[in-house]
């Protein structure tokens, strides 16, 4: 085990310098003439919530289909990412004003909160109706507020990937683009990448055990092609280019949204400074990151073992010299 | 589509999705566009980003209303009050553009003086025969003219249009004469009888306070919307409409889309870029089923089907059916030329150009006739090509009675869909209304290939043909419908080969030679495309319908799609990417007519053809050349000049001025006022749906008195409606739609995985207020009646579905999406079930967009128990066979 950590490029060859965010991870992998970094940008503020981006998603990685069953959370029975869900649309009905709108509902006679039981959280079975979350304060907002989430999530392909750290068979690599993507011929089902991932997007499938998750299309990209989920949306609210275009161009569309009044616009997973040295997929959206289902502030889960493996070590040692201690003492 | 045709000329959409990026505001009612047109959606989207306001106008807030800047719920079947009362906003606060009005549409021509409006007549026009139910359109008519239809019911004008040119004929004059031909025009537009007057008296009691009480929109919302229109609307800005099946699923549907018209017409946002109005089909090549039509009253190109009027003969249908201006006068050499391209060596001048081998009508023959034919026994075959009745069609229950009572079937699909399997697990055979072995009904299903095992075309919703090549070739026993129909008809001639009997001439005379090719004997599907392009008498393929003769020397077979095939090139198959062409990007596809992007665009230009603005050039006149130039290809003579006023004589194309847009129609003017060629009315009103929670408001009339109510017998039973007795036992109203997810009635999405998955169940949405009215249950069940059916589906209670206040009630209205049936991967109740059979007088369309129906917890019965519940209902209610059959 302690082999295995050490070898993880990552590990030997600079985490120290990679979680100061100072550095391409495809270089910190080894790729020495590698292209720019290719990420997503998913900008939710244009969904229009068609699902286009999970069929073609499944169409062309050839996924399994994964159950048939309605949810009752609004319009998304997919639930989750998974081994057999890369993309998923989230729907959040919001008792909430978007700037600007006029959402010519009324539900001024009934009290649609205390029918949705609590928010986003409530289980669609114990909810009295589309679980509805509240306007801001938790307070009922005016009667006629409603807004309609849509938000295509996927694999953040992260700077410093937890999956990638703690695969023991070199099965998750880094490509040449920087993004994360596990070798289905060399994963052996050990699984430990599964808690690892601080976003719960990597998944064993039932009935091979194998990890999956999102390649980025690299079957696609290393041909000059763009994901499949990208070629299919079709108002471009999942964007595929060179991560850093991307993140100026998030840059300007906030910028935008907040001219026109929408306060709550704002990026998730842009900041090289953040958990995960920031992510190569990374999203606009319109409410806190937790209203989607995504952590607010993730940290990669192995951000801590080098301390952790230098403190198993000094405890090794001490525990050592505590035995010396003990046998020389005996013999004293 | 009478709606667009009767107004402007044409019967598809005036302009393209692409051109949607261009419009200041965009009015989205009667269509789901992000659900149901996602890819499309873009350009909506696009428009947004350019600072456009998107305005969704439905009952229900949907993926489009979210997009949306303002979502304004209405009741539905109530669009044609809220359009008239924006309508009456822009005649009484003078919003309207004056110059554009006056120039370009028939607003100044003086009217009949027989003419008497609704207002008069407490909800019917002049001219409505109680007996038939039909209106006889004489006093619709211009003061000392009499013009035809460009599309819609032109055989309305037959009579009087033999009186009219056999007299012509007897006189030796050859033609109308100027002062019979010409409306009189008031261009002050004061005169009490001008269209512009008319129209102002028609609208002047749809009022804000009536739009609230009729379609339950708040005052402030609708003067919010009329503000966003005028304000987007002008020389400088210009405002979209897009509808699609919300709008023409209604017994007055063709009517609705007359009230966009009327109003684009007023604002000036006709034929400039950003403008006009978008017609979204129901899927991919809709457009090109009525342009080369699965119709039973067309022929390709719109030309109409001739009806069985004693001794007709090319000549007098010709004469009946024609123009005496704009292009249709060339009515007779489309019609010759299609007759040479299907019948060729045998269609000679002497036997007519086999004139006489098209059927002819004998009154309403659509699907829903249909259906009533096969029960009484008349029709005894039926072939089902990519349609899926069972589930899909009005009154599912009807559909399935009618194919029990067939000698044979055929069911051409990728999969065995309701429509072929209803004899042995239908819902009649669960409750026991029909055996399987008392099903005399022989069954064939053949596979049908997909779109990408076969050659071929689509003609998509902005009348643009794409052409895609096979990739691979169908599986198994799975073949084209080109494969199938080609070799049906050789097999057909086969065995009729050497009769002498005449009835088999209109088979053995046509033309059935087309190249095949590979194992299975594919026809070439670019020979069909050539044909139908046209050639000349050498065989020589024509670039433009304006080379067809009416002698016979070329042959057509459907003159809008000459020059599809211009120079022998599949003009079609031309992919030249947008980034590499202007934003018209006409170099992609082919578009009908002329390949043309925006129609009417003539009307970009001011009347001495300069831009209106800058900012909405289109096409202009060229001084220097002497022509008219511009981004798309002028729909309009090349040549003529915006000055140029033709001689009191002329005919045809040559009787249009410099000022005369719209070159299909009869006058080259929009139509606010349909002169003729609609069968319920000259001025769009409304009228409440054949059910409805509420009385109309407006008129003594209630519904549509032209609409067409198919017999009630045992399985088609109506509602009382407004105030009537018994219409309180559905008491709510409820529209049916589709999904992104599933297409259809399902045939093309429920038995694949990936899609099934998204949308796994049949469901129907209701508010928070009738769940707790009602006692359903998020994720439970709930039972759907009206008096044709009951049906269960799961409940999701949403605040996308809010009440709303309707003359002082509260009205709840539930949502049904239609896509589900018994087979496949996921499976439910048919919304169908519920749906009637009344149906638009023009086009023959259901009203599924607008019923009423109760709603209660819980599954529905099984069995026979399900009929008793349904008939309890029925006497509750009080309903017999003339229940809703009045006029």
């Amino acid at each position: 085990m302690t082999r295995v950590f050490l070898d993880a490029p990552v590990l030997r060859t600079g985490l120290d310098r990679a979680l100061r965010g100072d550095a391409d991870p495809a270089t910190l992998s080894g790729h020495a003439d590698h292209p720019p970094r290719m990420g997503f940008f998913t900008d939710t503020s244009v969904c229009i919530g068609c699902k286009a981006c999970e069929v073609a998603c499944k169409e062309w990685n050839a996924i399994p289909e994964d159950g048939i069953a309605l949810t009752g959370m609004s319009y998304d029975n997919t639930a989750g990412l998974g081994a057999d869900t890369w993309r998923h649309v989230a729907f959040i009905e919001q008792r909430k004003p978007l700037a600007g709108q006029e959402p010519g509902v009324d539900h001024s006679s009934v009290n649609v909160l205390d029918m949705a039981a609590a928010g986003s959280g409530t289980a669609p079975q114990a909810a009295a109706m589309t679980p509805t979350t509240a306007g801001p304060d938790g307070a009922p907002a005016g009667t006629g507020d409603l807004r309609w989430l849509m938000a295509s999530d996927v694999c953040k392909h992260c700077t410093h990937a937890a999956c990638l750290d703690v695969c023991p068979t070199g099965s998750l690599v880094r490509t040449e683009f920087g993004t994360v993507i596990v070798q289905e011929d060399i994963c052996n089902g050990c699984g430990y990448c599964i808690p690892a991932c601080p976003y719960g997007v990597i998944d064993q499938r039932k009935d091979d055990g194998r990890a999956w998750k999102c390649t980025l299309c690299y079957d696609r990209t290393s041909v000059g092609q763009e994901p499949a989920c990208a070629k299919a949306c079709p108002t471009d609210s999942i964007q595929y280019g060179v991560l850093d275009e991307l993140r100026d161009r998030a840059a300007e569309r906030v910028e935008r949204l907040h001219g026109q009044g929408v306060a709550d616009a704002r990026l998730y997973g842009h900041d090289p400074d953040d958990g995960v040295g920031g992510d190569g997929a990374f999203f606009l959206l319109l409410d806190a990151p937790e209203v989607y289902g995504l952590p607010p502030d993730p940290v990669v889960t192995t951000r801590d073992l080098p301390d952790m493996w230098r403190h198993v070590g000094l405890a090794a040692l001490s525990l050592a010299g505590m035995v010396v201690g003990a046998l020389v003492g005996r013999r004293g | 589509m009478p709606g667009l045709g009767t107004s402007f000329g044409r019967g598809g959409a005036t302009t393209y999705q692409q051109d949607l990026q261009n419009s200041d505001c965009i009015v989205i009612e009667g269509s789901n566009m992000a659900e149901c047109h996602p890819v499309g959606f873009q350009w909506v989207m696009e428009a947004k980003a350019r600072g456009a306001t998107v305005i969704h106008v439905d009952p229900r807030y949907t993926r489009t209303s979210a997009l949306a800047d303002i979502h304004v719920p209405l009741r539905v079947g109530t669009d044609i009050a809220f359009l008239g009362g924006i309508i009456n906003h822009v005649l009484q606060n003078e919003k309207y553009f004056r110059e554009y009005v006056v120039n370009y549409t028939n607003a100044p021509n003086i009217l009949r003086e027989g003419f008497q409006d609704t207002e008069d007549l407490d909800g019917v026009f002049s001219g409505f025969d109680r007996e038939g139910r039909t209106y006889s359109t004489g006093s619709w008519q211009y003061e000392g003219a009499q013009v035809q239809a460009a599309s819609g019911k032109r055989d309305q004008q037959y009579e009087k249009l033999q009186e009219k040119h056999s007299r012509g004929e007897s006189a030796g004059s050859g033609g109308p004469s100027g002062a019979e031909g010409r409306p009189q025009r008031d261009e002050t537009l004061q005169h009490p009888r001008c269209v512009f007057q008319v129209l102002k008296k028609h609208y002047a009691r749809y009022t804000p306070e009536m739009v609230e009480q009729i379609c339950g929109i708040p005052q402030e919302l609708f003067l919010k919307v009329c503000r966003a229109l005028v304000d987007n609307s002008g020389r400088d800005r210009t405002s979209e409409f897009v509808y699609a099946v919300g709008w023409t699923q209604h017994t007055v549907g063709v009517q609705y889309i007359r009230a966009a018209a009327v109003l684009q017409l007023l604002l000036g946002n006709m034929g400039r870029p950003g403008g006009g109005i978008m017609a979204l089909r129901g899927h991919a090549s809709i457009q090109g089923s009525t342009d080369i039509p699965t119709l039973f009253n067309i022929l390709p190109g719109y030309i109409p089907m001739p009806h069985a009027h004693a001794d007709e003969d090319l000549d007098s249908f010709i004469e009946g059916e024609r123009a005496d201006k704009g292009f249709w006068t060339e009515m007779r050499a489309y019609t010759v030329s299609l007759l040479k391209a299907w019948y060729g060596a045998a269609a000679t001048p002497e036997n007519d150009f086999c004139f006489g081998h098209l059927p002819r009508l004998t009154g309403s023959h659509s699907t829903y006739e249909t259906v009533h034919a096969q029960r009484e026994g008349t029709c005894t075959g039926y072939f089902l090509l990519g349609e899926n009745p069972a589930v899909g069609s009005a009154n599912a229950a009807m559909q399935r009675l009618g194919m029990a009572n067939l000698d044979w079937l055929v069911v051409r699909d990728f999969s065995l869909i309701e429509s072929a399997t209803w004899w042995k697990d239908g819902p009649e055979i669960e409750s026991g209304e029909l055996r399987t072995e008392d099903i005399g009904t022989e069954v064939f299903f053949l596979p049908a290939a997909a779109h990408t095992e076969k050659d071929g075309s689509f003609t998509n919703t902005q009348r643009m043909l794409q052409y895609h090549h096979q990739a691979v070739e169908p599986p198994g026993d799975a073949r084209s419908e080109l494969w199938f129909m080609f070799h049906l008809g050789r097999i057909v001639r086969e065995k009729l080969a050497g009769s002498t009997d005449p009835r088999d001439r209109p088979i053995l005379d046509l033309t059935w030679d087309y190249p095949t090719k590979g194992r299975i004997a594919e026809p070439e599907a670019e020979a069909v495309l050539a044909e139908i392009n046209g050639y000349d008498g050498e065989g020589r393929p024509l670039a433009s319908y304006e080379q067809l003769e009416e002698d016979g020397s070329t042959a057509c077979g459907c003159w809008i799609y000459c020059g599809v095939y211009a120079d022998g090139i599949n003009q079609a198959d031309r992919r030249k990417p947008a980034k590499e062409q202007d934003w018209v990007a006409n170099q992609w596809g082919w578009a009908w007519p002329a390949n043309r992007r925006v129609l009417y665009n003539r009307a970009s230009a001011d009347p001495d053809g300069k831009p209106w603005s800058e900012r909405k050039a289109l096409v202009w006149w060229d001084e220097d050349s002497a022509t008219w130039t511009g981004h798309d290809i002028p729909d309009f003579d090349a040549h003529m000049s915006p000055w140029h006023r033709p001689p009191e004589d002329a005919t045809g194309g040559e009787a249009l001025s410099g000022v005369d847009p719209f070159i299909m129609q009869s006058d080259g003017k929009g139509w606010l006022f349909a002169v003729a060629g609609l069968a319920d009315g000259p001025l769009p009103t409304h009228y409440e749906p054949q059910e409805s929670p509420f009385d109309n408001l407006l008129y003594g009339q209630q519904r549509n008195p032209a609409r067409q109510v198919l017999p009630p017998g045992d399985h088609n039973r109506y509602h009382p409606t407004g105030s009537a007795p018994g219409s309180d036992v559905f008491p709510f109203a409820v529209t049916t739609y589709r999904l992104t997810e599933h297409h259809t009635a399902g045939g093309m999405s429920r038995g694949l995985p990936y899609l099934a998955e998204l949308q796994p169940e049949m469901f129907c949405e209701v508010s928070p207020e009738l769940a707790r009215l009602r006692g359903l249950e998020h994720l439970g069940w709930a039972t759907v009646v009206t008096a044709r059916a009951a049906i269960e589906a799961r409940v999701l209670v949403t605040e996308r579905m809010t009440p709303l206040t309707v003359q002082g009630r509260t009205l709840h209205q539930v949502g049904l999406p239609y896509h589900w049936g018994g087979n496949g991967l996921t499976t439910g109740d048919a919304a169908n079930e519920l749906s009637h059979q009344s149906l638009d007088p023009n086009v023959h369309i259901q009203e599924v967009k607008a019923l009423t129906c109760d709603i209660r917890p819980g599954r529905r019965p099984r069995g026979p128990a399900r009929g008793a519940l349904v008939r309890e209902y029925q006497e509750r209610a009080g309903i017999t066979e003339q229940t809703g059959t009045e006029i």
